[in-house]
């Protein structure tokens, strides 16, 4: 701050404190002409107006707020650039990008400033931060299935974070919505082992393969012809003679879900396109669902958390979520 | 003795003076600094413009009233930074006419919902909040999805912005100030809003929240 508007503000507060006492002071004196407790003359509907000081109480107490004002701004910081005897400060303001805010920690540490955000912070690492040490250190098909207290206790960590952030889109019960993959059941469209759950949560996905096929399929009729034999694929009935015009064209998604159709995943490889075989459908299992599917495409989209959460909250989310296609 | 007070008591135009000139030093000693400080008037570093689309949408964000139950402020309490993310710095609203930060939190604050979920989960949500997650109270925002921007106005609310922000704005090498929008950006702005929904841009805005500290 330039020292004209430190200036400033320390004369215009300084200068209201003061002004208060003066004020206060002025008022206390007796202006009324007459003494203390006699009438002063005015009388409204029989009522007579006496000269009473201001009681005594309040203007004691008025007189400590004003010392307790000069208090405050001697030790917290108050008065334009002086930071106040303490130090005090409740956040590192004025940083911009985050090795800014980053350093301004460690320099308020080194320069002994109480920045109570930081001291905040660091009372929960010192607390937590052994705890999720601990917890890192076990691999994650451990801490998902071993039944010791320090699993157990991950476990419940897993859920509590999950429940904060993963619960808007996969549901508190993690069974998933239209859109949003189930994560209690077997189906994986990226591999459910603890390595991908853990690579999924880290960096996100981005399913971009399922384009609009309307047009390569020829139109409507192409795409209901697909349809009628991906729903054949799970066992559904359906039109036999469409079927088997879909079987052929099947030939252009058959590079991703696998030519039995069994998706990526059975593949071994990480391209997110679903396994059409077992009846489980992201985006609905009804022939109007599952021709709007084919026909306009979908674009599933994980967000990636690692700069939200950091690796090992997601460790143990993963191992949270891993348990829970475990039994 | 004779009481000077009485002129202020008997006399209501005086005493309006004096009590507007009382109450408006907190003003001088809190808000006025403020615009003068580099602290509140320099942009972070990774700070961009909105687009078109988002500038769109923010103003859908206004008309809907979204401010009113959530906040873009995320105070420096650990409580809030763990869900939310770095507590918000002065740095990132320097362009914000108005700015949302809003008082109130019924719904989560939205400082940094940028990126956090998926378009379609957003599209999910302001469709029909209860079909992702059960115990909303958010109101439903079906219109969105069938109102379409005609871009009449966009370019002049842009053009607007690099009025607003003339003095805030990125400096280049030589310490020029580059305007938030470049003739190009403003020549091509309509299209590039026209014909799309409410919907479309109010989750690119929403998507663009938080993105210069994270």
């Amino acid at each position: 701050m330039s020292s004209f508007w430190s200036i400033w503000i320390t004369v215009l507060t300084l200068g209201t404190l003061v002004g208060c006492y003066l004020l206060l002071n002025y008022c206390l004196k007796n202006f009324a002409g007459v003494e203390e407790g006699e009438p002063t003359g005015h009388v409204f509907d029989g009522i007579e107006e006496l000269n009473n000081p201001l009681p005594k109480w309040w203007s004691t107490f008025f007189l400590l707020t004003i010392i307790w004002g000069f208090g405050y701004l001697l030790l917290y910081p108050g008065l334009g650039n002086f930071q106040g005897l303490l130090g005090w400060k409740s956040s590192n303001q004025g940083i911009l990008n985050l090795s800014e805010s980053k350093a301004s920690v460690a320099n308020a540490k080194a320069a002994g400033l109480l920045v109570q955000y930081d001291r905040e912070v660091a009372a929960a690492e010192e607390k937590y931060g052994p705890i999720f040490e601990a917890y890192a250190e076990r691999k994650i098909i451990d801490l998902a299935t071993a039944n010791d207290d320090e699993a157990n206790s991950a476990r419940k960590v897993g859920q509590r974070l999950y429940l904060q952030n993963c619960s808007q889109c996969h549901g508190s019960d993690a069974r998933g919505a239209t859109g949003f993959p189930n994560l209690a059941d077997k189906d994986w469209l990226y591999g459910g082992s603890p390595e991908m759950i853990k690579a999924t949560l880290i960096h996100g996905r981005k399913a971009n393969g399922m384009i609009a096929w309307s047009a390569a399929l020829g139109g409507e009729q192409g795409v209901k012809e697909v349809t009628a034999y991906v729903l054949s694929l799970s066992g559904r009935e359906v039109d036999t003679k469409a079927a088997e015009a879909g079987k052929v064209k099947f030939a252009m998604c058959a590079a991703c879900h696998g030519s039995e159709g069994k998706g990526s995943d059975a593949m071994g490889i990480a391209l997110g396109a679903p396994n059409l075989t077992d009846n489980i459908w992201l985006y609905g299992g009804s022939q109007r669902a599952v021709e709007m599917s084919i026909a306009n495409g979908r674009a599933g989209v994980m967000p990636a958390w690692d700069k939200i959460l950091g690796e090992q909250k997601i460790h143990v989310i993963s191992a949270y979520i891993y348990s829970l296609s475990q039994d | 003795m004779k009481n000077k007070h009485e002129k202020f008591e008997k006399n209501v135009g005086l005493f309006a003076i004096f009590t507007i000139f009382a109450i408006s030093i907190g003003g001088l000693v809190e808000i006025t600094p403020l615009f003068f400080q580099k602290a509140t008037t320099t942009p972070v570093d990774n700070l961009r413009p909105y687009t078109a689309l988002e500038m769109e949408g923010r103003d859908i964000y206004i008309r809907e009233g979204c401010n009113v139950c959530h906040s873009q402020m995320i105070r420096p309490f650990r409580a809030e930074t763990e869900r939310y993310g770095h507590y918000s710095v002065a740095g990132e609203g320097v362009w914000e006419h108005p700015f949302l930060w809003g008082s109130k939190r019924t719904g989560p604050d939205l400082a940094r919902v940028g990126g956090r979920y998926s378009d379609d989960w957003h599209l999910a949500h302001l469709l029909d909040p209860r079909s992702v997650v059960p115990e909303s109270n958010m109101p439903s925002f079906k219109w969105l999805a069938e109102n379409k921007l005609d871009g009449e106005l966009t370019e002049k609310k842009l053009s607007t912005f690099n009025f607003l922000t003339r003095n805030r704005s990125h400096k280049d090498e030589q310490g020029n100030a580059i305007p938030l929008y470049s003739e190009t950006e403003l020549a091509n702005a309509k299209t590039s809003v026209e014909g799309k929904t409410e919907m479309t841009a109010l989750i690119a805005y929403l998507q663009s929240l938080g993105h210069a500290l994270k």
